[in-house]
């Protein structure tokens, strides 16, 4: 038995140098640099807590925290709700079914940009959306979906969640696969309807995957970016400005690489609250 | 009886019939603007795109926008770079999990505990929080404008570990022992015995790490600056940048863009979905 004690450190050498690189590394470098002025041309300058007193005096920075939060609560119940009856179709036994699973699929590997091309295309104020508005009565002169400071925010909420239902949908599908025939069997026999069963059978044993769903499209909001990047820029007026999309401009617009570490932090302790609560998840389902 | 019979398979038959209309719904609503765009890409020079009502046939449907868009977006550059930097975080991701995944679920060593939490705690730091640094130790390696530079900070990830060190974990201990008895080292054992065996979760980390890849955006945006080196998003977020007037031109660039992606996904989607379930249950 050749069992050298440096083998296991082998093993997971390759790994860890990577996540010491470029997780461990810039995770301290970025609080550090949280307390400095750094604009790429000289070194960084200790200013304590200077840009955090900045950032709370910020109009824009309340303002991108705002948009953030309204983009969590908007996007979160639809993205946890919607999927489960989207689960539920595409679970039946159907002829066919395989193609309609793989349709609603589409939308996740597709990319943004396409994805934002896409879509500003249904927004323009004589597109697809405004027309069909139009039709069925709704609004009596087209709306600028993306170029209004009431709707941009709004619009670009709709193709987050189109874009991540699907995937969602798969991870109830797998949960509803999980759940044995058997209950179903038994509700069947004491004559319980559709309704029923999904009340009372089906949302129940699906409650630990709509928690993985809550928590993953709460973070994903927190840190939503491209969609903002591709189809508003933020505009107008900075009405659809996120918190990510805030940082990525101070920093690598403005090159203020401390005052956006400032930001980044601000981030990183919003997301904490919902990774604490993932990492029990995965911790139970571990020790199981 | 025989009356109730019939009831029963009219109503199976409105419920299947109702169900079908259902999925055709959205469906229009999941690839509606994908359809619409290929319209707009489809139409003639001829034809007002921004006419009211908007119309979904094209008049008269021309390759034409396809042709012109080749000329100025360079995408098979695009294609080639966006499959290095994919091919390469693949290669690598499941490498460097699968190794590091393989101590974790099988052997006893000092510090194994803390070095797993510290391996899955890295899920809680967004890497929009870390993309500064990152982007400053890239700078001082050198790693602006390369495959290395978009690939590297991407091979290894805590959900990769956990799931490959999860898989390792159902394969029965005896296997490992036998094939030391034999005289291989744990190196050999890694190799020929245990990862032969998680496949499946091989398969489900290789799609997983493929997509985001495929679609990374914001990392390739801060550390590319070089036209020759963008990814597809890259260059077609450029392209609409540049033609910002010639919608046909875009439409049609979004429109091949998406082939090489769409393509894979419809050949592999058994894959894709059943992977992203086994995800799902997983991780």
């Amino acid at each position: 038995m050749r069992n050298n004690k440096l083998t296991p450190y082998l093993f997971l050498l390759p790994g860890c140098l990577i996540l010491g690189a470029f997780i461990f590394y810039p995770m301290l470098q970025a609080i550090w640099l949280s307390f400095t002025d750094y604009n790429m041309i000289h070194d960084p300058s200790f200013v304590k807590l200077d840009n955090y007193t900045e950032l709370f005096q910020d109009p824009l920075f309340w303002k991108t925290l705002t948009n953030t939060l309204i983009y969590l609560v908007g996007v979160v119940p639809a993205l946890v709700i919607i999927p489960i009856f989207l689960a539920v179709l595409v679970n039946q036994k159907l002829k066919g079914i395989a193609f309609f699973r793989s349709a609603f699929y589409i939308p996740v590997v597709t990319s943004l940009v396409v994805a934002g091309i896409a879509w500003d295309w249904v927004y323009k104020e004589n597109g697809l959306l405004n027309y069909v508005l139009d039709l069925l009565n709704i609004i009596s002169e087209p709306i600028p979906w993306l170029t209004s400071t009431h709707t941009a925010l709004f619009a670009v909420m709709v193709v987050t969640v189109w874009k991540g239902l699907g995937y969602y949908m798969i991870i109830y599908l797998a949960g509803l696969q999980s759940i044995p025939d058997s209950l179903y069997e038994a509700a069947d026999i004491d004559g319980a309807n559709w309704w029923q069963k999904m009340t009372r059978i089906t949302i129940p044993m699906l409650m630990p995957f709509v928690l993985i769903v809550t928590i993953m499209s709460s973070i994903a909001a927190m840190k939503v970016f491209e969609e903002i990047y591709v189809m508003t820029g933020g505009g107008p007026l900075h009405s659809s400005e996120t918190l990510v999309f805030y940082i990525y401009t101070q920093a690598f617009d403005r090159l203020n690489m401390g005052y956006a570490s400032a930001a980044g932090v601000i981030l990183f302790l919003l997301t904490l609250v919902f990774s604490l609560i993932n990492l029990k998840v995965m911790g139970k389902d571990n020790s199981e | 009886m025989a009356n109730q019979n019939k009831s029963t398979t009219y109503r199976k038959i409105v419920k299947k019939i109702s169900l079908y209309i259902l999925l055709i719904a959205v469906t229009l609503f999941m690839i509606g603007p994908f359809l619409w765009l290929l319209s707009t890409a489809l139409k003639s020079g001829s034809e007002n795109i921004f006419q009211y009502p908007p119309k979904l046939l094209p008049e008269d449907p021309t390759l034409g926008n396809f042709s012109t868009v080749m000329e100025v977006f360079p995408f098979w550059r695009y294609l080639f770079n966006s499959a290095v930097v994919a091919v390469l975080t693949v290669v690598l991701n499941v490498l460097f999990c699968s190794l590091a995944a393989y101590p974790l679920a099988r052997m006893n060593f000092k510090g194994k505990n803390i070095i797993f939490v510290l391996i899955i705690a890295t899920m809680m730091i967004p890497f929009q929080l870390l993309m500064i640094p990152v982007y400053l130790i890239s700078l001082k390696l050198g790693l602006q404008n390369t495959y290395l530079g978009m690939v590297l900070p991407h091979v290894t990830t805590a959900f990769g570990v956990f799931l490959m060190r999860q898989a390792f974990m159902t394969v029965p201990k005896s296997l490992d022992e036998s094939a030391r008895m034999d005289g291989a080292n744990s190196f050999q054992i890694w190799l020929r015995v245990l990862m032969p065996l998680v496949k499946p979760a091989m398969v489900t980390l290789t799609i997983f790490t493929f997509v985001s890849a495929w679609g990374d955006f914001l990392w390739p945006l801060i550390i590319v600056n070089d036209n020759d080196m963008y990814t597809l998003p890259l260059g077609l977020n450029m392209l609409s940048g540049t033609f910002t007037s010639d919608w046909r031109l875009i439409a049609a660039g979004a429109v091949i863009s998406m082939i090489p992606i769409i393509t894979i996904f419809l050949l592999l989607q058994r894959f894709f979905i059943g992977g992203a379930m086994k995800g799902a249950i997983k991780g």
